[in-house]
C-alpha cells in the first residue's frame, strides 16, 4: 500500500483556500523563521484521502471488529454512548481556560460537576477518601501515586529509600518508583504464582517507603497473604500502593481501601471502557486515603456550600501541578457515562462476567494447554505453551495462528515468570458464542501443533503482511516518516 | 544444550570463566534460548565495582528485558563493545564471541557458591 505522500501530485487539492486577509508585509515574520522550501505536505483530492484512510482502517484489528483477549490490558468494548456524550457541544466546545477566568466558573458548572461526581463514584468503588482525575495515563498515575507517598514520608520526616515490588508486576511499577527517586527491591513469586511473603518480610525494613502491588496479581490470582502483608507494611509506616490494572475483576465486589491500600491508580481506559492503546488517550485517576489527601495535585474540584462547583488551588502540602488543566477531560466524560449507564448493580455484574468468562476458558482449555497455576482465577487466565513447545511450536506461533482465525493474539511471554506464557483476558463484553468459537480455534491450534507444526510456523497467512521481522523492528528503528 | 565444563554457572543463568584473578562473564545458552533474539545490550562502564549478585548489565530481546547479575564480585576491566552493534552474537555464541565483560580483582573463593556444568544441568532439569 502506498503512503499518502506517494499519492501526492503537484497542484491536486481538495479545498480552495481564501486569499490571506493579512498582507504579508504587515505580518512581519522575521526571515530566520520562514521556511526556505515549502512544507512537503501531500497534495491529494478528497477522494484520495477518503480511500486511503478507509483502506488503512480496514487493515486494523480492533475490538470493534474482532475478539481482543489481550491479557492484563482489559480491551473491553467501549459503548458508543460514551462517544455521544463526549461529543456534546457543552463538553467538546468548552475552552479549558474558561473556569479560571473571572466569572467563568459559572459557565462551566456542568464540566466541573462531572469531574467532581466521577471522583465521588470512583472513591466509592475503590474505598478511597479522595480522588484526583489529573493523571493523563496509567503510568502517569503510578508516578503521581509514588510522588504522593514520597510527599507523605517527607512531611513526617521519615527516612525512606526503597520500594518493594513483586517480580510479576508490570514494568511500569519499578520505572515509576525509580523516577520518583526510590530504589527498587524485587520480591520473587512462589510456585503458586503468588508473592513470596517470607521474602517480603525479610526485605521489609524501616527504610521501605512502600509496596506496590497489583491485585488481582499479574497472573490473574488473588494474593492470599494480602492481609498479613498490609499489616506488616503499615507496621514500619510503609504505604500500600494498589496498581489498578486488574480492577476489572473487583468492581462492586472488593474495594482496595477495605483491603488496606493507601494509594490506588485506575486505568479508565481499562476498567471504565474508555479508548485504549493507540486509540487513547488514557486516564490514570489516583485515589488516596485520608492521611494522603493534603498532598494531592492541584487543581482540585470542590463543591461549595451553595451547591456550585469551583477549582481550588490552595493546598500548601500539594505535590503541585502534574498536568495542564484537568486531566484528559473527554476521557473522564466517557468513564462517567459508563459508570452511570451501568449503575452499581451493572458494574458488579460486569466484573462477575469478566471473572466467569476467564474461568470458563481456563476450564475448557486446560486439557490441551498447561495452566500456569491451576486454581480458580480472577478476570484472566495464564496458560503455558510448554506442551506445544515440545513440538517446536511456541507461544508466538500460537499468537500468529490466532490472527488467521480472526482473533487478536493474547499477551505472550508475559508475565515473565511463566515460561511460554499465553495470557488471556476475555472481559465481560463477549458472548458465550464468541468465547466458544475462540476455544475451538485454540483447540484446533493445539491439534495442529502435533500434526503439522510447520503450518503454525508459517502463520499468519491471511493478514496484509505475514511474519514481521521483530528483531529489526526493535533494533533498526526509523523514527521519521516520508 | 551447550554446557561447557570450563565455566561456572549461576541460578540466574550467567556463566563465569576465571583465569587467575580475572573473570569473563556472559549469559548461558539456556538464557539466550529463553530470551529469543537479543536486540540490545546495556554494558557496564569500565571501572565499575560490583559485588557478587549485584546488577551488572541488561540484555533486551524481542520478548523481555532482563538484568544480568555479577556471578562474582570485582571491577569491570573490559566490555565487549562489539555487542553494541551486534547483540545477536550472544545468541550465536553465548560462551565465546557473546561474552559481556571482564572483571578484575576476583576472589576465587566466591566461585564455590556457583554451579558446575553437571550441577547446572541438574538445576535446569529440576526447574524447567
Amino acid at each position: 500500500m502506498e503512503l499518502i505522500y506517494e499519492l501526492s501530485r503537484p497542484g491536486r487539492c481538495a479545498a480552495r483556500l481564501p486569499e490571506c486577509s493579512v498582507p504579508p508585509a504587515k505580518a512581519k515574520i522575521p526571515a530566520r523563521l520562514k521556511r526556505a522550501t515549502p512544507a512537503a505536505l501531500p497534495e491529494v483530492s478528497e477522494l484520495d484521502v477518503v480511500r486511503h484512510y478507509t483502506n488503512l482502517s480496514r487493515r486494523n484489528f480492533s475490538v470493534d471488529t474482532h475478539f481482543y483477549p489481550l491479557g492484563s490490558c482489559t480491551m473491553k468494548y467501549n459503548p458508543k454512548v460514551n462517544e455521544q456524550m463526549a461529543r456534546l457541544d457543552g463538553f467538546c466546545q468548552l475552552h479549558p481556560l474558561l473556569p479560571q477566568l473571572r466569572n467563568g466558573g459559572i459557565l462551566t458548572q456542568g464540566a466541573l460537576r462531572l469531574i467532581y461526581e466521577t471522583e465521588r463514584l470512583l472513591a466509592e468503588i475503590t474505598g478511597m477518601a479522595e480522588m484526583t482525575m489529573q493523571p493523563m495515563a496509567g503510568a502517569h498515575g503510578e508516578l503521581t501515586g509514588v510522588m504522593l507517598m514520597a510527599a507523605y514520608h517527607k512531611k513526617k520526616g521519615n527516612r525512606k529509600k526503597r520500594i518493594l515490588i513483586p517480580d510479576s508486576a508490570h514494568g511500569t511499577n519499578p520505572a515509576s518508583a525509580a523516577i520518583a527517586g526510590y530504589s527498587v527491591t524485587t520480591i520473587p513469586s512462589n510456585s503458586q504464582g503468588e508473592m513470596d511473603a517470607a521474602a517480603l518480610k525479610r526485605e521489609l525494613t524501616d527504610d521501605v517507603a512502600g509496596v506496590m502491588l497489583t491485585s488481582p496479581n499479574t497472573v490473574g490470582l488473588f494474593e492470599r497473604s494480602l492481609r498479613d502483608v498490609v499489616a506488616l507494611v503499615h507496621s514500619v509506616d510503609g504505604l500500600l500502593y494498589y496498581d489498578g490494572a486488574n480492577l476489572n475483576a473487583f468492581v462492586g465486589r472488593v474495594r482496595p481501601g477495605d483491603l488496606g491500600f493507601d494509594v490506588v491508580h485506575l486505568n479508565l481506559h481499562k476498567t471504565f471502557s474508555t479508548p485504549h492503546g493507540g486509540g487513547g488517550p488514557g486516564a490514570g485517576a489516583v485515589g488516596v486515603v485520608d492521611r494522603l489527601k493534603p498532598f494531592l495535585p492541584v487543581s482540585r474540584v470542590v463543591k461549595r456550600d451553595d451547591g456550585t462547583y469551583a477549582l481550588d488551588y490552595g493546598a500548601p502540602d500539594s505535590i503541585g501541578y502534574i498536568a495542564p488543566f484537568y486531566g484528559n477531560f473527554s476521557v473522564i466524560v466517557r468513564a462517567y457515562t459508563y459508570l452511570r449507564m451501568l449503575g452499581a448493580d451493572g458494574l458488579r455484574e460486569a466484573s462477575d462476567y469478566a471473572v466467569l468468562n476467564a474461568n470458563y476458558i481456563r476450564a475448557k482449555l486446560k486439557d490441551e494447554f498447561d495452566v500456569a497455576y491451576d486454581r480458580v482465577c480472577m478476570h484472566e487466565c495464564v496458560f503455558s505453551a510448554a506442551r506445544q513447545a515440545e513440538h517446536g511450536v511456541h507461544a508466538i506461533d500460537i499468537a500468529k495462528a490466532l490472527l488467521d482465525r480472526g482473533y487478536h493474539a493474547p499477551t505472550v511471554y508475559f508475565p515473565l515468570i511463566v515460561k511460554e506464557a499465553l495470557m488471556i483476558e476475555p472481559t465481560e463484553s463477549e458472548s458465550k458464542e464468541t468465547i466458544d468459537a475462540f476455544i475451538e480455534a485454540m483447540r484446533g491450534i493445539a491439534r495442529l501443533s502435533r500434526e503439522n507444526p510447520q503450518a503454525l510456523h508459517d502463520a499468519p497467512v491471511t493478514t496484509p503482511v505475514g511474519r514481521l521481522d521483530e528483531v529489526a523492528a526493535a533494533k533498526d528503528i526509523i523514527l521519521t516518516a516520508g | 544444550m551447550n554446557l561447557p565444563d570450563d565455566v561456572r554457572y549461576t541460578k540466574e543463568h550467567e556463566w563465569v570463566r576465571v583465569e587467575g584473578t580475572t573473570a569473563t562473564v556472559g549469559i548461558t545458552d539456556h538464557a539466550q534460548e529463553q530470551l529469543g533474539d537479543i536486540t540490545y545490550v546495556e554494558l557496564p562502564r569500565a571501572g565499575k565495582a560490583v559485588k557478587q549478585t549485584g546488577e551488572l548489565a541488561v540484555v533486551e530481546s524481542v520478548k523481555a528485558a532482563s538484568d544480568v547479575y555479577a556471578p562474582v564480585g570485582g571491577t569491570v576491566s573490559g566490555v565487549n563493545a562489539e555487542l553494541n552493534e551486534h547483540p545477536e552474537k550472544i545468541n550465536a555464541d553465548p560462551y565465546g564471541a557473546g561474552w559481556l565483560c571482564t572483571l578484575s580483582g576476583v576472589a576465587a573463593a566466591e566461585l564455590d557458591a556457583l554451579m558446575t556444568a553437571a550441577q547446572y544441568a541438574a538445576f535446569l532439569k529440576e526447574t524447567q
